[in-house]
């Protein structure tokens, strides 16, 4: 870099910036063979964006396609490829790398005071790991048999016998697993050992808590889908016959081991989210958080809790009556852990001075959108509703509401919240706003309707319906039209500001963490001297 | 493992063999759960099916798979030698030691072959015909006991890649007395190979 851009850099007296920084390499080297966590972060915003982009729109033509009954615009196989790769590419893609990788990768060191990762170029790897498995789930639909009709669940036994190139996208999946993985065990380790002197565990911001949580779920539960997802593989190169009832298998069992991990899986997804969450109340409303320490324990409580439930998602495939109580009942038990940081949050805002602005009110929103999300999940949690609503929209819309109101709006909030950290620019508030609103109405107009749609019965995964059904369907078919409305102006707001926002300021919220504590953005290694810790995270008082 | 960042990043070597150390062991922990799913399938079979397991069981070679047994020990006795001579500075003892691993690994793999080739000439191998005029429970023993030993088998193969690789770093001194968490890690990964072969043994071949 030269001189002047370094000058025009008033906030980095003595340095540049992460993003000036020449390291070692020029050019587009400098990003693909960096080792720096602020620039794997980027490229895997980039790249997580890229594949949010394609889920989104594969969503919104399985909507158009389901504004009528019967054909609208796709056959029934392609209706079928479509919801399963929506399924893929926003589950192991977009919502499970979404908030670790990125703001994991971003802020986990500057929050707990370090210069890096503890093994940065593991991190690197983990990168490609990701983009080698993206790469294989998109050669997947044009290769072989065709675009692969499972579901994102590739339940045995069709995924045994499907001539669709499931092979290629379980492995696909597995690739994304070992990214996953290798991601979880450095932040584990990155937590245990790079810690700023003085960074007591209760002393870590909560997001530290959360992200600590969700790795240790990425590596323990994590390779039990590696080894299912080898097991089909083997099942359709070999035929050994494990899962394949023909020769004795078990399908159950294969559900069973899917859903080992992937019900862990969906607290991957949401457990950062929260973090994220947890890090924004407290300095919109200015004050200490309410309850650090229920917060940081029920992290790792939803995480223990979250291990054992996973029976919950099989109470119609033939499970032992028994099995049915205790997987019920333990799905309970994940409810108060998840209560508990509502209910802090809410307690944090009460009496705050609060400062209405982006992050803040996509926080918001997360509450009142994973509040539904959460509820809805204890209705199926419970045996006899269960059986009526297993398989409708209903399960549909909870798993939005959880993934997309949950996961997807932490997201957003922590991207409006650190995005002047990030790239050193402010966005237009005021638009931002406008996206915010936006897409809450037509989030709630999509996925209100499937909870209602599920309730009045209409299947899942169907590609056709019965009259009855299309108001609901129209009606949410006009709802993705707004919610991806306003998804367009979020991102368009951010994408103008990355050139024409205004400078950001070191701490434009006001923040209490060491994030803030350095130039927007970060110089190359974060710290100039590694701060020393005195106090908790967040001191209002 | 991982643990200097690279020259730009720092002009003082930052270097954890702590932290190394730790990421190894998750990374053991996460080897364990993927065999451990495997095992998890071999319970739940074996109890669904005890009779014919137990019939299958006989027909393996407990000769061969014994001398496979005693072959991983030995290379996990040499293993930790290897690295007890670098500690001490004996750089020609530990590669000997490390080479005569490798070696044993490669034995491992080798006796495998003729084991696998012998059971593929009686018509025992997944899909085969012999199989399919079977019961569930033969077919499923032949599943679970090509996927298990076959991923290990995998393993032992990545392992003897891995060994080489840090056999050719002592050579080059790149682990040397001061700085050999690299074979200490790769000693932790010879060692998770070795114990999964042990549970291995007896479940396929002594339970009978």
């Amino acid at each position: 870099m030269n001189d002047m851009t370094a000058a025009a850099h008033g906030s980095h007296p003595s340095g540049l910036s992460y993003l000036e920084e020449p390291g070692r390499y020029g050019g587009i080297r400098s990003w693909l063979l960096t080792t720096d966590h602020k620039r794997i972060a980027l490229l895997y915003l980039t790249s997580v964006l890229t594949f949010y982009a394609v889920g989104i729109a594969l969503g919104v033509l399985m909507r158009l396609e389901l504004l009528t009954p019967g054909e609208t615009i796709v056959k029934p196989q392609t209706y079928n490829a479509i919801f399963t790769l929506h399924g893929v590419i926003m589950i192991f893609l977009f919502v499970i790398p979404g908030v670790p990788a990125i703001f994991g990768n971003f802020f986990l060191p500057l929050l707990i005071g370090a210069k890096d990762v503890a093994f940065p170029r593991i991190n690197l790897f983990s990168w490609y790991l990701y983009i080698a498995g993206a790469f294989f789930a998109v050669t997947s639909l044009f290769t072989g048999g065709g675009p692969p009709d499972t579901g994102w669940t590739f339940y045995a036994p069709y995924s045994i016998r499907t001539g669709t190139n499931v092979s290629l996208a379980v492995f696909a999946a597995f690739v994304l697993g070992f990214s996953s993985i290798l991601t979880g065990l450095n932040f584990v380790t990155t937590i245990h050992r790079l810690r700023a002197p003085g960074m007591t565990w209760t002393r870590m911001p909560l997001f530290v808590w959360a992200t600590y949580a969700t790795a240790w779920v990425q590596v323990l539960a994590t390779p039990i889908i590696g080894i299912t997802l080898l097991l089909v593989i083997l099942e359709r190169f070999f035929g050994v016959g494990i899962f394949d009832p023909e020769k004795g298998g078990d399908p159950i069992l294969f559900q069973h081991l899917f859903w080992i991990y992937s019900h862990p899986a969906v607290y991957i997804m949401i457990l950062p989210g929260m973090g994220v969450i947890t890090e924004i109340i407290p300095v919109f409303a200015r004050r200490t958080i309410f309850g650090y320490k229920a917060i940081a324990y029920s992290s790792v409580a939803i995480a223990a809790l979250g291990s054992l439930v996973w029976g919950h998602h099989m109470f119609v495939s033939g499970q032992s009556y028994t099995a049915n109580v205790i997987f019920s009942f333990i799905t309970f038990l994940v409810a108060i852990p998840s209560a508990i940081k509502v209910f802090n949050w809410v307690a944090t805002l009460y009496k705050g001075s609060i400062l209405i602005a982006p992050p803040f009110l996509f926080a918001l929103s997360f509450i009142f959108l994973f509040s539904i999300g959460g509820l809805t999940g204890l209705m199926q949690g419970a045996l006899s509703v269960n059986v009526h609503i297993h398989d409708t929209y209903f399960v549909v819309g909870h798993f939005h509401y959880v993934m997309f109101g949950g996961t997807a709006y932490a997201f957003f909030a922590g991207l409006h919240y650190w995005y002047p950290k990030m790239f050193g620019r402010m966005y237009s508030q005021r638009t931002a706003t406008l996206a915010c609103t936006i897409m809450f109405i037509g989030f709630n107009m999509l996925y209100f309707t499937m909870l209602v749609l599920g309730l009045q019965g209409m299947p899942r995964r169907y590609y056709d319906y019965l009259p009855q059904f299309h108001t609901g369907h129209v009606i949410a078919t006009v709802g993705s039209w707004i919610l991806v409305s306003g998804l367009i102006v979020m991102f368009a707001n951010l994408l103008i500001a990355l050139r024409k926002g205004e400078r950001a300021a070191a701490d434009p919220w006001g923040g209490k963490t060491l994030e803030w504590q350095v130039p927007s953005p970060p110089p190359h290694e974060n710290f100039e001297e590694i701060p020393v810790i005195d106090r908790g995270a967040y001191d209002y008082d | 493992m991982d643990q200097t960042h690279t020259a730009s990043e720092s002009s003082a070597v930052h270097r954890d063999d702590v932290g190394a150390r730790i990421g190894m062991w998750l990374f053991l922990f996460t080897e364990l759960i993927l065999f451990g799913g495997l095992f998890l399938l071999y319970a739940v079979y074996r109890y669904l099916h005890p009779q014919e397991f137990h019939e299958a069981a006989k027909e393996l070679n407990v000769v061969l798979g014994a001398a496979n047994t005693l072959i991983l020990l030995t290379s996990s006795f040499t293993m930790v030698m290897s690295i007890s001579y670098i500690g001490e500075g004996e750089k020609k003892k530990s590669i000997a030691a490390l080479g005569l691993t490798i070696a044993l690994a490669l034995a491992f793999l080798v006796n495998k072959y003729f084991e696998w080739t012998a059971k593929f000439h009686h018509g025992l191998y997944p899909n085969s015909p012999e199989l399919a005029a079977r019961s569930h429970g033969d077919n499923l023993f032949y599943g679970l006991y090509y996927s298990m030993t076959g991923l290990h088998g995998l393993h032992v193969l990545v392992g003897v890649v891995l060994l080489s690789v840090v056999l050719v770093y002592i050579v080059k001194d790149k682990v040397n007395p001061d700085n050999f968490i690299v074979l200490d890690n790769s000693g932790l990964y010879w060692h998770l190979v070795d114990i999964i072969w042990i549970y291995l043994f007896p479940l396929f071949y002594l339970i009978t």
